[in-house]
């Protein structure tokens, strides 16, 4: 029988010791009767040479090997039955564990997913980024500053022998389908090496090789991603050799990507891939892709086999000069080009493949893992005191059970057993908890014009993860208690009850110790949640400087109508005034850049001595109005800012401090730089114009400047209209959509409420703000909970000696000041070391706070102060009220 | 009076036992009167011991148990020695031999010389 066997028939391996034993007896018994013993003498005799059935029992038992497991179970029954007499506290503390852990167990999913994961294809370490080292500084025209025109694409592919393989890649929105079932699909745009180099099988047909990316394709194919195929397709392999519409051009689709291959930037997935050669088919025949000073590729390779990524660097770096060199653009200021021939590749590890999400969210998820951390951490210590109190209620039981012969080493495990018990039912729930927590994070963070993807699965990562967790809450749960209960002294706790005078000189001094821990961490939460709940508030409440409520913000594509260039400015014109002819619109006006999160447009800026840049945006007179951007000085732009009348801009308050000193701009000048389609040119400024939030909230308010629309030297076939009315905007959006559809059936026309839109750029940057406010106050409101707790507890347990003063003649008030006077000896240390450690936390996060300084003096003092009065409250309270004790109760009261 | 009797050295009491279960099955109680027998009484069992040793000898796999009736008419469990216990006995009993060869040589010779 194995030990398994023998647990399951305990019962009847008991009754057969039991019978074998008897027969030994009765057969002693009766040899002793027949060799002339009295039966009760018999008995007595057998009794003596047997020994103690029990002890023999025991033996027997432990004979079989199952001894440790029966004893184990024991503890754990011992265990269940303890909980469940305190439910409330066992509730409570599973609740706290769950939460704690689920919440930790969240973030690290989505830290793992965003940061740690390998990209899915084979030996994903030897894959790189090529980049321009430290970026290029938005340099021309830019998507990343890391990425890379098409032309030095070709050159570093032609030129680098470090890697075996390597493609181009960016990502772009195209049109599917005609007419009113057209839609949005994200499309992978890549270079025909990207499969063969990631080592990516198709699951259908075939996909991209070199020969399908040649310039000038004609018929180019599409590769579809797995997703894509299964909802549009079934899954059917009829799918492939079909024909599909993308941005009003038949292609051919040619294969499926396999489904764990959602591309190479994490966070993102693709619907399909098309060859970069395809753009000037779906761009009819617009090449700008290949200009030199458009940079918006991603260059990734595959490291020859011993080839490391420094050699790779350094491969790089050295053959830059020529590779810049071929492509230096035409059209712009010397000065620009110089720095551009400067500039030098480098290779970075692609092993996780690429992401903006990183960089974006990189500090604040390890900071939000941190401050989770800190938050069960803190949790754990509250629940050790909890624990820490029941425990010296039971200590006399523990002292009986010890002298009753338990060994201290069962004891210990008994106490464990119910810690590991609470530790481990809140890793099991927090694990069901994180997957629904870090879901909805992530629901939260996506948004309609950017879509995450993110592959959240419960992998051996997580769970090891929160198994750590889980023996981490275990341990600092159960090793106190443990402890504590290991050093009883029998005969002195049973005496004592637990609560002797001759331990407590011992025991309060660690006390004292841990109250200063408590104190300083405590601290250390409070101002960082402080800061956090500050940093939100100032998010939410951020004054942008314009309106942006009850604002239509409208897209309009032209390109379609097919109208001679010369027509483009006056149709736009007319578009404008058809706009502003309807009742409910009480103001429109043109832009070419959206503000907040609608991208950046800058120019080089020459005036005076100054050389600087500007952001630069080219509105129809009106849009000051609409915005109800105030005007500070001289004049707004109108009708007879015309094409040919002289060039006026309107400046900011920062543009003024930048290039003219603070002094009165009006009617001063200054030169752009020039650039491909914007010739330098010459401004004069009409009037100045109060700062407002440009891409996005951090940072200070960019300088910037503002030209007559009819000005603007290049002329694209699309514009961007903000219109502000009093009506709701859904409907308002479908008027003008029925109406224009009947004038201009041809012309795409997209809407959006401009708060929505400015909602959607900040929203990561609030939840993470929200998130991090939430969890550190949650941190704050434990930790101050806890420092209450540790006080009074403290204060209990000097209950006798309070009697004893008293006794001795001592005063109320005299009590209380001698236990305030110590209170704050100890208030002041912790402080102290509080805030050395909240300055060093507030440096960390310094990056992630928004509108107040890391060292902002009024969150350290509220800190303080709330700190002071949790510990305060926490003395004097209890302190009271053993004063106001009769001294013999006190004494004699356990 | 009752001859003088010896506590049995340590770690004996297994080997004894797997001897006196060459025999054959036997019980626990015919085992204890056995060992009495053969040495004269000389050895003092505890009784009460034997058992432990018999439940960790068939924990081990030297003996096998199984229940029978017993010549009262009682069902008793009977214990026999199994191949791996009959190899356990010839290494113990080898063991066992030479340490005594040993201790009794040992005892000459300190004999020898004293006298």
């Amino acid at each position: 029988m194995n030990w398994w066997q023998r647990l399951g028939k305990k019962k009847q391996l008991e009754g057969r010791l039991d019978t074998e034993l008897r027969f030994h007896f009765d057969h002693q018994v009766a040899d002793n009767i027949r060799a002339g013993m009295s039966e009760e003498e018999a008995r007595r005799k057998a009794r003596l040479e047997f020994g103690s059935m029990d002890a023999v029992k025991e033996e027997c038992r432990s004979a079989w090997g199952t001894i440790w497991l029966e004893s184990t179970l024991q503890d754990i029954r011992l265990a269940l039955r303890t909980l469940r007499k305190s439910s409330a506290f066992t509730f409570a503390a599973t609740c706290t564990l769950t939460l704690g852990i689920g919440a930790n167990t969240a973030i690290f999913q989505l830290l793992d997913a965003v940061r740690l994961r390998s990209l899915p294809v084979p030996n994903p370490q030897e894959l790189a980024r090529i980049q321009i080292r430290n970026g290029n500084g938005g340099f021309f025209l830019s998507l990343d500053d890391y990425a890379v025109s098409y032309p030095l694409w070709e050159e570093i592919r032609a030129h680098q022998q470090a890697f075996s393989g390597m493609f181009a890649w960016a990502s772009q929105w195209l049109r599917l389908g005609e007419g009113a079932q057209a839609r949005r699909a994200s499309a992978l745009v890549v270079s025909g090496e990207i499969f063969s180099t990631l080592q990516v099988p198709p699951v259908a047909g075939r996909l991209f090789r070199r020969e399908d990316d040649q310039p000038g394709c004609a018929a180019p194919g599409v590769v579809l991603s797995y997703g894509f195929w299964q909802s549009n397709f079934g899954g059917q392999h009829t799918a492939i050799g079909s024909r599909m519409v993308v941005n009003d051009v038949s292609l051919e689709v040619i294969g499926v990507a396999p489904a764990t291959f959602s591309g190479v930037e994490v966070g993102k997935n693709f619907d399909l891939a098309v060859p970069i050669c395809a753009l000037s088919v779906l761009h009819r025949g617009d090449r700008s892709f290949q200009r030199l000073d458009y940079s918006w590729l991603i260059v990734m390779g595959r490291l020859k086999p011993g080839w490391t990524l420094a050699q790779a660097s350094d491969h790089l770096s050295a053959i830059s000069p020529g590779l810049f060199e071929a492509t230096v653009p035409t059209g712009y200021a010397a000065a620009s080009l110089e720095r551009y021939k400067k500039f030098r590749l480098e290779a970075i590890s692609a092993r996780n493949g690429v992401s903006s999400l990183r960089e974006q969210y990189d500090a604040p998820l390890w900071l939000l893992l941190g401050i989770t951390g800190l938050v069960l951490l803190i949790a754990c210590a509250n629940l050790t005191n909890l624990i820490l109190a029941r425990a010296s209620a039971r200590q006399r039981e523990f002292a009986v059970r010890l002298a009753l012969g338990a060994s201290r080493g069962r004891l210990i495990r008994q106490s464990l057993c119910e810690s590991l018990l609470l530790a481990s039912t809140g890793a099991a729930l927090g694990l069901v908890l994180a997957g629904a927590l870090s879901k909805s994070i992530l629901y939260f963070l996506s948004t309609e014009g950017d879509p995450l993807y993110l592959e959240l699965t419960t992998d051996c990562r997580m769970l090891a993860f929160t198994a750590t967790v889980g023996t981490l809450a275990c341990v600092i749960l159960g090793l106190a208690p443990a402890l504590r209960s290991s050093h009883i002294e029998p005969g002195a706790a049973i005496k004592a009850g637990g609560r002797g005078l001759t331990t407590a000189r011992e025991g309060f001094s660690f006390q004292r110790l841990l109250v200063v821990v408590q104190i300083s961490v405590s601290l250390v939460l409070v101002v960082g949640a402080l800061l956090f709940v500050r940093s939100f508030r100032n998010l939410m409440t951020v004054d942008l400087g314009f309106r942006e409520k009850g604002i239509l913000l409208a897209f309009f594509d032209m390109s379609r109508l097919r109208l001679p260039t010369g027509q483009i400015k006056t149709f736009k014109r007319e578009l404008l005034d058809d706009i502003r002819s309807i009742p409910q619109v009480q103001a429109a006006a043109t832009t070419t850049n959206v503000l907040i999160g609608g991208g950046m447009f800058s120019h080089g800026i020459r005036a005076g001595a100054v050389d600087d840049w500007s952001r630069f945006a080219w509105v129809s007179p009106g849009y000051l109005e609409t915005l109800q951007i105030p005007l500070l000085a001289g004049r707004d732009f109108n009708p007879g800012d015309t094409e040919t009348s002289p060039k006026v801009a309107l400046v900011n308050q920062t543009f003024v401090r930048r290039f003219f000193a603070n002094t009165n701009p009006i009617g001063k000048t200054f030169r752009t730089s020039p650039e491909p389609d914007y010739p330098e040119t010459e401004y004069q400024i009409i009037g100045v114009i109060k700062d407002t939030k440009y891409f996005n909230l951090r940072g200070e308010n960019p300088a910037m400047s503002y030209a007559p629309a009819s000005q603007d030297a290049a002329t694209w076939p699309s514009s961007v209209m903000y219109m502000r009315s009093s009506v709701p905007l859904g409907p308002l959006a479908a008027a003008i959509r029925r109406s224009l559809g009947e004038s201009h059936p041809q012309m795409g026309m997209q809407f959006r409420a401009f708060q929505t839109h400015i909602e959607e750029g900040l929203i990561r940057e609030r939840l993470m703000a929200a998130l991090s406010g939430f969890f550190g106050a949650l941190a704050a409101l434990l930790a101050t909970i806890g420092l209450y707790g540790v006080m009074a507890y403290m204060m209990v347990r000097r209950r006798n000696e309070i009697g004893i003063r008293m006794a001795l003649g001592a005063s109320r008030p005299q009590i209380v000041g001698l236990v305030m006077k110590e209170a704050a000896l100890l208030l002041v240390i912790g402080v102290a070391t509080g805030f050395a450690g909240s300055l060093v936390f507030a440096r960390t996060a310094a990056k992630l706070l928004f509108g107040l300084t890391a060292r902002d003096p009024l969150t350290f003092l509220a800190a303080a102060v709330l700190l002071a009065a949790a510990a305060a409250l926490g003395s004097y309270l209890p302190a009271q009220r053993a004063s106001r004790l009769d001294p013999v109760t006190a004494l004699r009261d356990e | 009076m009752n001859p003088p009797k010896s506590d049995l050295p340590q770690g004996t009491l297994d080997l004894l036992i797997l001897k006196v279960a060459t025999l054959g099955p036997i019980h626990g109680y015919a085992i204890a009167q056995r060992l009495q027998q053969i040495s004269r009484d000389a050895l003092q069992v505890q009784q009460g011991s034997l058992y432990p040793a018999l439940h960790r000898l068939e924990n081990k796999g030297f003996l096998a148990a199984e229940w029978k009736e017993s010549e009262t008419g009682r069902e008793a469990k009977f214990y026999r020695l199994t191949a791996k216990g009959r190899r356990q006995l010839r290494a113990e009993t080898d063991n066992w031999q030479r340490l005594s060869d040993a201790v009794g040589l040992v005892l000459q010779l300190a004999e020898g010389e004293s006298s």
